[in-house]
């Protein structure tokens, strides 16, 4: 029987293993983070919430036409793939599992969809290439999933980065399979049966992605708001509890993980295809950083704050990279601290409380939760 | 009426410390069971055993004819095994009602469900009720963590109670409940108890409430059962009275 494995140091785990300093990292007093714990839900979704997306989608299908520059649509194009991956991240967040490897199942979903096209996979189209990616991130985490929902905390992490870390060498050495560190390119030849002219190739594979994040949000939404998905923030606060209730602790991380996993390869795929190269750096360590610093950049308020997220990640890091070639991390880095600071909710929880979405029930009560409780709460709320 | 649960020279120490010396008792189904005794004397490590939180040194554990030494909490929980706690276990960064629901979906094996909600009408009128029965209301939109002590503790009791289980352990139902309360919190229980044919058995510091609601009574003494029968019996046993009620004789 499981200790409830937060007492590991697991208060601010995150803010640890990126060097954030502990405990103080996430602490915020402001008693409206409230509203993004969706700790109360109404039965139905809010309008003011549904009305919100909606206008945000409207927003992202428009913009390309209203002359985004290319360049922009390609930087949101790969952004959102990672969303993706991110997405992943946060559902294992919500159960308190910090994934740092999930690079892991961004490079198996790239490689699967970049090796199946060399080895003449006859479907050279970007939609069956996507669910091989999905498909091939399900099944390598339904085996990773077998030792690591015996883990927490820090364990659990590090194990994760283990896992990523053997995929990096594997990729890097197979060089007969994988090309080594020249990698693979992968080319379509066509999006869900179109064939654009060279003009438009960018925007297609905009709008591809675009609807596969669409589909992915809908899927987490679900999910949240679920058994599993309820039961995984059980688990978040007492383990000792769900399994007095007779259900199994490890087979609800082990599910979530395997779905994590999925998303993780959807996302891996689809870059794969945008960017048209893939290297075994996808599955370096810093690339599973990257997925957990834009989980909380974003915030894990939502299940659109992961995008929210990669795609300021993706501006800063441009223009961090242009304004200062040799030190852009550490612009990058300041940009993470000052969210910490200010936004301890993430970027997610700026836009919420712009838009003005206050707790819909009574749980917003005087008391202050504890940081913790705040940051990894995904919104169930509808 | 049969017999639900068996002891069989069940042992356990930590250490130096008998937790279970040579425990051995039979419980018939439809009794209400107090266990009493001074602290450090085993009567939650009784209930670790026979819940498989803490495994036996040696011994054996039957529920229902079934060999059950050595299982998973989970697993003793499924046969029809739930437990209280001494320490409220529960969800706290959920709503009451959030609690019971979950309860709920384990106890109908719907918990692996990851697209319909939680929150489906039936299953929400379903908790509402069994709340209702318990004393909660008003407010179960509420975070648990908003509640007072008494509150968990009641909750804790009714997530046992909505898994549906024919022998149901309570570790100290009333402790953390004000005086004034704990008739009140018994009454509940015990009426929710008898209307479901559960086997009940709590743990108790308070011999008023054991005299009222036991009808059967153990007394726990450095890991060993000192006294077993109905509680005038027992509370006129000499070393109980020294022991339990501290009477100096």
């Amino acid at each position: 029987m499981s200790v409830k494995p937060g007492s590991l140091g697991g208060e601010s785990g995150v803010g640890e293993e990126l060097g954030v300093g502990q405990d103080t990292a996430f602490r915020g007093d402001r008693t409206d983070e409230q509203a993004l714990t969706g700790a109360t839900s109404s039965p139905r979704p809010s309008r003011r919430g549904l009305l919100a997306a909606l206008a945000i989608l409207a927003l992202l299908v428009l913009a390309p036409l209203l002359g985004l520059p290319s360049w922009l649509v390609f930087l949101f194009t790969v952004a959102f793939a990672k969303g993706l991956v991110v997405l992943g991240v946060v559902l294992l967040l919500r159960g308190d599992l910090v994934s740092f490897g999930h690079g892991l199942y961004y490079a198996i979903g790239a490689y699967a969809a970049g090796l199946a096209l060399r080895a003449g996979f006859p479907l050279r189209d970007a939609f069956p290439l996507a669910v091989l990616g999905a498909l091939a991130g399900a099944v390598l985490a339904s085996i990773v999933g077998l030792f690591l929902a015996r883990y927490r905390g820090i364990f659990f992490g590090m194990l994760s980065t283990a896992f990523s870390m053997i995929l990096y060498s594997l990729l890097l050495k197979l060089y007969w399979l994988t090309g080594g560190t020249d990698g693979i390119a992968v080319r379509i030849s066509s999006t869900l049966g179109l064939q654009p002219p060279a003009d438009l190739i960018r925007l297609t594979q905009y709008y591809f992605v675009l609807a596969l994040v669409v589909g992915s949000v809908y899927l987490a939404y679900r999910v949240a708001a679920s058994p599993l998905g309820y039961l995984m923030r059980g688990i978040n606060d007492n383990e000792i509890r769900v399994e007095y209730m007779g259900a199994s602790v490890r087979r609800a991380i082990y599910r979530t993980y395997v779905l994590s996993g999925a998303l993780g390869g959807l996302g891996g795929a689809l870059t794969a295809i945008t960017v048209g190269h893939i290297a075994p750096d996808l599955a370096y360590w810093t690339a599973s950083g990257e997925f957990v610093f834009i989980a909380l950049l974003g915030g894990s308020g939502s299940v659109f704050a992961p995008f929210v997220g990669a795609g300021v990640f993706e501006l800063v890091r441009n223009y961090a990279q242009k304004a200062s070639p040799y030190t852009w991390q550490m612009l990058l880095g300041s940009v993470l601290l000052v969210i910490i600071l200010f936004a301890p909710g993430g970027l997610w929880s700026v836009f919420e409380r712009l838009v003005g979405r206050r707790p819909t029930g009574s749980a917003g009560g005087p008391e202050k939760r504890p940081a913790k409780e705040r940051r990894w709460a995904l919104s169930s709320k509808r | 009426m049969g017999v639900v649960l068996e002891a069989l020279n069940v042992v356990r120490h930590f250490g130096a410390v008998k937790a279970a010396d040579n425990v051995s008792v039979q419980l018939q189904e439809g009794q209400t069971v107090g266990i009493v005794g001074p602290n450090g004397s085993g009567k939650t490590t009784f209930v670790n055993i026979v819940t498989g939180y803490v495994k036996p040194t040696a011994g054996q554990v039957r529920f229902r004819e079934q060999d059950i030494t050595g299982l998973e909490p989970r697993e003793v929980t499924n046969l029809g095994i739930a437990r209280s706690f001494q320490i409220p276990q529960l969800y706290t960064s959920l709503t009451i009602l959030e609690n019971m629901l979950i309860a709920l979906s384990i106890r109908s094996r719907q918990h692996w469900g990851f697209w319909g909600p939680l929150k489906s009408a039936d299953r929400v009128g379903e908790a509402t009720q069994l709340l209702a029965r318990f004393g909660f209301a008003d407010g179960i939109d509420q975070r648990v963590s908003t509640l007072p002590e008494g509150g968990r503790k009641l909750l804790d009791v009714a997530l046992s109670f909505a898994l549906g289980p024919k022998l149901l352990l309570l570790d100290e139902p009333t402790s953390g409940v004000s005086v004034d309360d704990k008739f009140g919190v018994m009454d509940t229980l015990m009426e929710a108890m008898k209307r479901s044919e559960i086997t009940a058995v709590f743990i108790e510091h308070d011999m008023d409430i054991v005299a009222r609601y036991a009808d059967r009574v153990l007394v726990f003494a450095e890991g060993s059962i000192l006294a077993d029968g109905d509680p005038d019996s027992v509370f006129a046993n000499p070393a109980v009275r020294t022991h339990v009620l501290g009477e100096g004789v």
